[in-house]
């Protein structure tokens, strides 16, 4: 159900991520006074190789994360076979990245 | 004869694996009683053919767990008037384990996982060999220390949420055996051991929710030794012998 | 859901990181689609960040910081019992968690509104 490596996969990417959140989440409060524009946003993202590698990071790191972990959740509250979770998780994982790779090149490089 | 200072209203599973059903049953209430001295009543006084299994009496054989009132016990060493609700108790076989008859349950499975777990010890020496020279403070010899007190009651087991939903999830207990023989410096199998805690419904499947711990008569802590266990298989997976 | 055996803290931390990252992910498709719009005109853009500062959608906001930051804090405490050292106070560091993670969120809100 969960593989070794999986696991494994599950808290390095928890230990990537540990430090992102707690900038993400500095950011947040300290951009979200006065309200987001799009301006303020991209203004600082923009062409930025700093906010481009820290997003990109960000978004490779919770793509494995979380597909990992609805893999767990889906075994252990709905119990379906191993191929269903393999599907499930790869399809979590690319979706994720898939639109968060979109939303990295879209605030930082486009 | 002690003295009877009230009644307790007892519900009592019964039957088979498949037509399980509670039965209400009236005990005296008497001093210092415990939940096994309960059910033995039961069976001396209303119900001979009432199945359940229990030894020494005194919390060393690790055989008289049940379910009382939704939670795994000892019941030998379990005060009725500490686990009484409102005069009232239910007792019922442990969880996570197949029931043969009324209170007594299946524990093939349950130790099974205990050889599953590589808990068995292997030796590097011989009897020609002097005694292997341990100091109690050696920081292995105390983690080893901590987890060897195990009765193998199979309370921790019932209490798990992930053997509940992971029938192949080794369990706490066996993880637990598991870990003190890794901490055991005479002990030679430890790499197929941290292969096998770490194989389907390994120590991987344990998330940390610590219902074993809280449980546990003996107060061992199995979450600290599966989290011990995930950090030896992960030092062994950087090491390549995973 | 909460059975007897269940009814300890330790379990509800439990809960509350699994929900918590439930939450998260699937809030993260509509982070990204919003983020997304930055592609094409920049007045959808901002429109969706417009749409932002209604009271309800702000309220939502706080309960998502509250989220993060509690899968955050929460994830430390299983990560350090698991690879760093056991410390015995865990219940104490859940709840620690859990507070912390309310103050995060108010700060948040405070500065939001």
């Amino acid at each position: 159900m969960l593989d070794f490596r999986l696991y494994l996969a599950q808290r390095i990417s928890a230990m990537i991520l540990a430090p992102l959140v707690l900038l993400h989440l500095g950011v947040m409060i300290y951009a979200v006074q006065g309200g987001l524009s799009a301006e303020e946003i991209l203004g600082r993202t923009r062409d930025s190789l700093w906010w481009g590698s820290v997003y990109g990071l960000f978004v490779l790191a919770v793509a494995v994360h979380a597909a990992i972990g609805l893999r767990v959740i889906v075994a252990e509250w709905f119990g379906p076979g191993k191929r269903s979770l393999d599907l499930l998780m790869w399809l979590v994982m690319l979706g994720l990245l898939t639109l968060g790779g979109r939303a990295v090149y879209a605030v930082t490089l486009a | 004869m002690r003295e009877e200072i009230g009644k307790i209203q007892v519900q009592v599973r019964r039957g088979g694996p498949d037509d399980g059903r509670l039965v209400d049953y009236e005990v005296p209430l008497l001093a210092s009683q415990t939940v096994l001295d309960v059910v033995t009543w039961i069976q001396r006084n209303l119900e001979p053919a009432l199945s359940y299994r229990f030894a020494c009496r005194v919390g060393m054989c690790g055989s008289c767990a049940m379910t009382v009132n939704g939670r795994p016990r000892w019941t030998c060493r379990s005060h009725v008037t500490d686990v009484m609700k409102d005069g009232r108790i239910r007792i019922e076989p442990l969880r996570n384990l197949p029931v043969i008859k009324d209170l007594a349950c299946d524990l093939s499975g349950f130790f099974d996982k205990w050889q599953r777990a590589e808990g068995a010890f292997v030796p590097t020496q011989t009897r020609k060999d002097s005694l292997a020279p341990i100091a109690p403070q050696e920081p292995a010899r105390q983690a080893a220390s901590a987890g060897i007190e195990c009765i193998n009651c199979a309370v921790c087991y019932a209490a798990c949420d992930a053997v509940e939903q992971n029938p192949e999830y080794l369990g706490p207990a066996a993880l637990n055996r598991a870990w003190t023989l890794v901490n055991d410096a005479r002990d030679g199998g430890n790499r197929a051991r941290l292969q096998a805690v770490t194989g389907p419904g390994g120590c991987q499947s344990c998330h940390s929710q610590q219902g074993c711990t809280s449980h546990c008569p003996n107060a061992l802590n199995p979450t600290r030794s599966i989290a011990g266990l995930k950090q030896a298989a992960a030092r062994a997976w950087l090491r390549g012998e995973l | 859901m909460i059975r007897p055996h269940r009814s300890q803290p330790l379990w509800y931390a439990f809960i509350l990181h699994r929900l918590s990252g439930i939450g998260l992910a699937l809030f993260l498709p509509l982070h990204f689609y919003l983020l997304g719009l930055a592609l094409g005109d920049s007045a959808d853009f901002d429109a969706a960040l417009q749409w932002t500062e209604q009271p309800l959608v702000k309220a939502a906001e706080f309960g998502l910081v509250f989220l993060l930051s509690v899968h955050l804090f929460g994830g430390l405490r299983l990560l350090v019992l698991e690879f760093f050292a056991w410390t015995a106070a865990q219940k104490t560091l859940a709840a620690a968690a859990a507070g912390l993670s309310f103050f995060v969120a108010c700060g948040f809100l405070l500065r939001a509104i």
